[in-house]
């Protein structure tokens, strides 16, 4: 128990880390999610078709493999970045793939009738996605974003192998100096990890309970 | 546009479901300030036609041409053709998460570039003129059916269409509120309004239209006034359709 508290300092630097890897890449992977989702239901073939052809290939790629490709292979394509950043493109394109198809099962959830509306008073497809399906498509799909959102929190710690010190890489080190207190190092930065994970569940309940006023 | 020349034409206009042959070699007319009620059994083409004219549905072969010009395929030349069709739909599909009023003034400040406070106070006119400006602030979830459709013509109105059209508009409400819809279409029919509706109303067909239409098995059978229609049907097929409609 000293091992943990004698390094706080030290864990609260691995848990800043471990919370801006997750936040920075859970808005980019949205938005990024977000506009797959948008081509997978457009009316232009070819888009539909990278759409399809990113998720497919994304999310059957193991999440480590894409971390090997962003923080070796950019480089031999003289992309020069911090491992953060890295991190940062690993764990956004990985999860962008879920986001899609969780916005998307959102965006087939509002009625077919609510798209002709939006374009039947001249919206164009990016309006009417924007002002009408996707304000929509959202407040259906809060419980599987939330799902995504804590999975991503939990594979931020793969960045530990990547030269990232976050909390995973705290506590392997500290484990490694503190071999008589390797449980309550591992318990502490679990307690972390569930002190980024249970408010994500708080909020996703609070959203719904908010959106689903409104419906 | 030259005087007298219409503002709809339909040619030789085809369209297949499938193996279904939805549209077979239509062609129609339609002249400014003209109302046309088509008329059919279920399954004759008729919502399919309603619904190619702003290409919601596209079409396998022939023209559509609004005031002689072709309808142009997707992107921004078809939204702003849509701007100037309005159509008023069976389900009414009022935008579920906006308030009435911002489902009325959506398109005049998104499309149309309206400042806010201009399309509001034009809404507020529309929604006035059929008979739920009290309603303005609610969600359309909280409207009754009636309600609902009237708020999606003022939507429609909103856009200063060319066009109207009318995909079934009461056929999915409860009886006493249809004549709430009909009245607001009969006003806006005697305002000089151009429109097609696919109805099962004959008495608004009766009352208001220029011009019946039957259709069958995807094609036009019949085209004339009402009173020539209604009390002499040349095909026996039209006949047939009205014999049914009028038995019960």
């Amino acid at each position: 128990m000293d091992a943990v508290l004698d390094n706080l300092d030290t864990f609260r630097q691995g848990f800043i880390t471990t919370l801006a890897l997750t936040v920075v890449s859970t808005v980019l992977a949205l938005v990024l999610g977000t506009l797959l989702a948008a081509m997978r239901v457009s009316p232009v073939p070819t888009l539909r078709a990278a759409g399809a052809t990113y998720v497919e290939v994304v999310r059957n790629t193991p999440l480590t493999l894409v971390f090997f490709f962003a923080v070796f292979v950019l480089p031999q394509l003289d992309i020069r970045l911090s491992f953060f950043v890295f991190a940062v493109i690993a764990v956004t394109v990985y999860h962008a793939a879920f986001f899609c198809e969780a916005v998307r099962s959102g965006i087939n959830a509002v009625g077919v009738g609510q798209a002709e509306a939006a374009r039947s008073i001249g919206l164009t497809f990016t309006q009417s996605m924007r002002l009408v399906v996707l304000p929509q498509a959202f407040r259906t799909v809060v419980p599987p974003l939330i799902n995504v959102v804590i999975a991503l929190t939990k594979n931020t710690s793969i960045a530990a192998a990547f030269g990232v010190v976050e909390l995973t890489a705290v506590a392997t080190r500290l484990a490694n100096a503190n071999s008589d207190a390797v449980i309550a190092i591992f318990l502490g930065s679990a307690v972390c990890y569930l002190a980024l994970t249970l408010p994500s569940g708080w909020l996703a309940g609070r959203l719904e309970r908010r959106v689903a006023v409104a419906r | 546009m030259a005087a007298g020349s219409p503002l709809l034409q339909m040619e030789r206009v085809n369209k297949h479901f499938g193996d279904l042959h939805v549209l077979q070699d239509v062609d129609l007319e339609v002249d400014p300030g003209e109302v046309v009620v088509v008329v059919g059994p279920s399954g004759s083409g008729k919502s399919t036609l309603c619904r190619t004219i702003n290409r919601l549905e596209p079409i396998d072969d022939g023209v559509i041409r609004l005031e002689g010009r072709p309808l142009p395929d997707e992107g921004r030349a078809l939204a702003r053709l849509r701007s100037d069709v309005g159509m008023v739909f069976q389900q009414f599909n009022l935008f579920a998460h906006k308030s009435v009023l911002d489902n009325v003034t959506l398109g005049p400040i998104k499309v149309r570039g309206q400042s806010r406070s201009e399309a509001e106070r034009r809404a507020r006119e529309l929604l006035a003129r059929v008979g739920v400006e009290n309603q303005a602030h609610k969600l359309p979830a909280q409207l009754s059916g009636g309600q609902q459709q009237r708020v999606a013509i003022a939507r429609a109105l909103a856009m200063d269409p060319k066009l109207l059209l009318f995909d079934e508009p009461t056929s999915a409400l409860d009886p006493e509120m249809i004549n709430e819809v009909l009245d607001v279409m009969r006003d806006l029919a005697a305002a000089g309004m151009t429109m097609i509706v696919i109805s099962h109303e004959m008495g608004f067909a009766r009352s208001a239209a220029n011009r019946v239409v039957f259709m069958d098995g995807g094609r036009i059978l019949e085209a004339a006034p009402p009173e020539e229609f209604f009390a002499s049907p040349r095909t026996e097929r039209a006949k047939d359709f009205l014999s049914k409609i009028i038995s019960h």
